[in-house]
């Protein structure tokens, strides 16, 4: 495919909601401010931030659901209020409630007309996403039956249905148990697999950690930092972790001002890059086995959480000068 | 593009069938059967007035109960539970969506009434062991109470387009009851003088004119109904549900759903 055939599938340009509250509805509030995000073709991305940072604002922006108080937004190289671009994309709102009167099957046929797919494809592909989803065996049985999770499995079942190019999932995770998380973990990584862009948003950052080529977090409804995974994690704040079996910490390496932590057959020392060295020096004159040597990462959690610190603290700073 | 109406219209269908809204006809058989019954032992030639007037007048207040318990919640119902979200961020455009609610509606009080007006003859044929020409009448009378419940539908899916369930019932009951005075309304703008009159004049005209639809007790009679009233009813009923339905999309189509 030739480069400049090769389009975004999300372009994000500036789109913004404020809302009017309060009695009279003449105070605003703001819920996203203006929003620019490109997310790419064949992507998984991940939305981050804590509950009420503007990710389901932005995602209901951008199914149609609620009206931007400005912006714009393009979807698969469309413009995103054109119909035509929902019948490629699937959509697993958050804690998703379905027609309970309906058997898995029937909801799934409903949803498969009202996408447009064609009766002998929907059938083979109701059979095949059930399959997907582990619900094969309760495909009969009304969703008023249906626990938590089976219901949140429906979703995402409803949302794979008609082959979409791109998927939007709100906290997909959300009420599904370690087993259940790690198959739609699996599943998003399928998805892309088979060439389809992947936008989800979590507060659960090692999904995210694990699935995500890039994220953007956000916050109070402001974007404070978009980039790969890799990159953010990757800001080794000059310090290096050594292992070496057994339980003994040579007076040397104390000496280094390193942290020690020991379990039942080996030491893990954080110490300065600088000295990691005269920490290698040190256990061999001791003769202890050295295991690993390797440069400490920022979790992605902890690189959240110091950006929403510091994004607090900004705020607070800003608001004591005015 | 495909039109989602007809999904929209049979998913609304079976939800009210599955939500067990027809198992009114076992309190509706009951009361007429009941009634059939006990006027058969009480009166003498008035027995087919009465079943003629009590059925059909059950048959319209448990339609229109229907309607607007139903229709209250359609669209109310689908944005607080959210049901809305999967539907809508499909290519199902907002207007199709309320379109194709009104049809399910619609469809449900259609197939209710024909299962009454089964009960309403065979209560008639209990009580006078024969049918004549005139019971034809009751038909005209039965079609004048769809019509009724197309304007009935309408005006909850307006109501359930911008407003909470209970006050879509207080609304959608209040013109309903108005709209069965309507005759008085007139009447009253009739004789009043100023504003007075200008406003009653004006309510007259905006509430729905449903006293025009009530032909029971003239056909319990065997009086006919005339042709130019039928067209005149038709044309009125429609006009009046597309109108409130145009005003629903409006309403609906700006609608942020939170």
């Amino acid at each position: 495919m030739s480069p400049e055939l090769v389009m975004p599938s999300i372009e994000i340009l500036g789109l913004e909601k404020t809302y009017q509250v309060g009695f009279w509805r003449r105070r605003p509030k703001q819920a996203l401010r203006p929003l620019h995000l490109q997310v790419e073709d064949g992507e998984i991305f991940g939305f981050l931030g804590p509950n009420g940072a503007g990710k389901t604002t932005t995602l209901k922006l951008l199914m149609g659901l609620i009206f931007p108080t400005s912006g714009s937004a393009r979807i698969l190289g469309r413009e995103w209020t054109d119909p035509g671009v929902k019948a490629q994309i699937g959509f697993l709102p958050e804690q998703p409630y379905f027609y309970d009167y309906l058997t898995a099957q029937e909801l799934l046929e409903y949803y498969g007309q009202l996408s447009g797919v064609p009766g002998k494809q929907r059938r083979h592909r109701i059979g095949q996403v059930l399959h997907q989803v582990g619900l094969r065996d309760v495909q009969g049985l009304q969703l008023r039956k249906f626990s938590k999770g089976m219901l949140q499995r429906v979703g995402i079942g409803q949302a794979i249905l008609h082959d979409p190019k791109l998927v939007f999932f709100d906290e997909p995770m959300s009420g599904l148990d370690p087993m259940g998380r790690r198959e739609v973990r699996d599943l998003m990584e399928q998805l892309k697999h088979e060439g389809k862009t992947v936008f989800f948003s979590t507060h659960i950052l090692s999904d995210a950690e694990a699935l995500c080529d890039r994220v953007a977090i956000i916050h109070k409804g402001e974007v404070l930092r978009v980039g790969a995974v890799d990159d953010l994690t990757s800001s080794v704040r000059g310090k290096v972790e050594v292992i070496w079996q057994g339980t003994q910490i040579p007076a040397s390496i104390k000496a280094l001002g390193a942290e020690c932590h020991v379990t039942a057959e080996m030491v893990r020392a954080i110490l300065d890059e600088k000295q990691q060295d005269a920490a290698i020096d040190a256990l061999r004159r001791d003769r202890l086995r050295l295991i690993s040597v390797t440069p400490v990462r920022t979790s992605l959690e902890t690189y959240f959480v110091e950006k929403l610190r510091h994004a607090e603290t900004s705020a607070g700073s800003i608001a004591g000068g005015v | 593009m495909k039109t989602s109406i007809p999904h929209i219209a049979s998913n609304t269908f079976r939800e009210a069938v599955r939500d067990r809204v027809l198992y009114n006809l076992i309190a509706f058989a009951l009361l007429l059967s009941g009634a059939a019954i006990l006027v058969g032992q009480i009166s003498i030639e008035i027995e087919k007035l009465v079943v003629i007037n009590l059925g059909l007048t059950a048959v319209s207040l448990f339609g229109v109960v229907i309607a607007i318990f139903i229709g209250i919640g359609l669209v109310s119902k689908e944005i607080e539970k959210r049901t809305l979200y999967t539907v809508l961020s499909r290519p199902v455009r907002r207007w199709e969506f309320i379109i194709g609610k009104f049809f399910g509606l619609a469809g449900t009080l259609t197939v209710n009434t024909f299962f009454m007006a089964i009960g309403v003859f065979a209560a008639l044929f209990y009580v006078s062991h024969r049918f004549v020409r005139a019971d034809a009448l009751i038909f005209v009378a039965l079609y004048f109470i769809i019509l009724e419940f197309l304007i009935v539908c309408s005006l909850s899916l307006l109501f359930s387009s911008f407003s909470s369930p209970l006050l879509s019932a207080v609304f959608a009951f209040s013109l309903f009851v108005i709209g069965s005075f309507s005759d008085d309304l007139r009447n009253f703008a009739g004789m009043a003088h100023g504003v007075s009159r200008w406003l009653a004049t004006g309510a007259a005209y905006l509430v729905p004119n449903f006293s025009a639809f009530n032909v029971i007790t003239s056909i319990a009679h065997e009086q006919p109904v005339a042709g130019q009233l039928i067209l005149q009813n038709t044309l009125y009923a429609l006009f009046y549900a597309a109108m409130v339905l145009s005003g629903a999309v409006l309403i609906f189509e700006h609608r942020d759903l939170k």
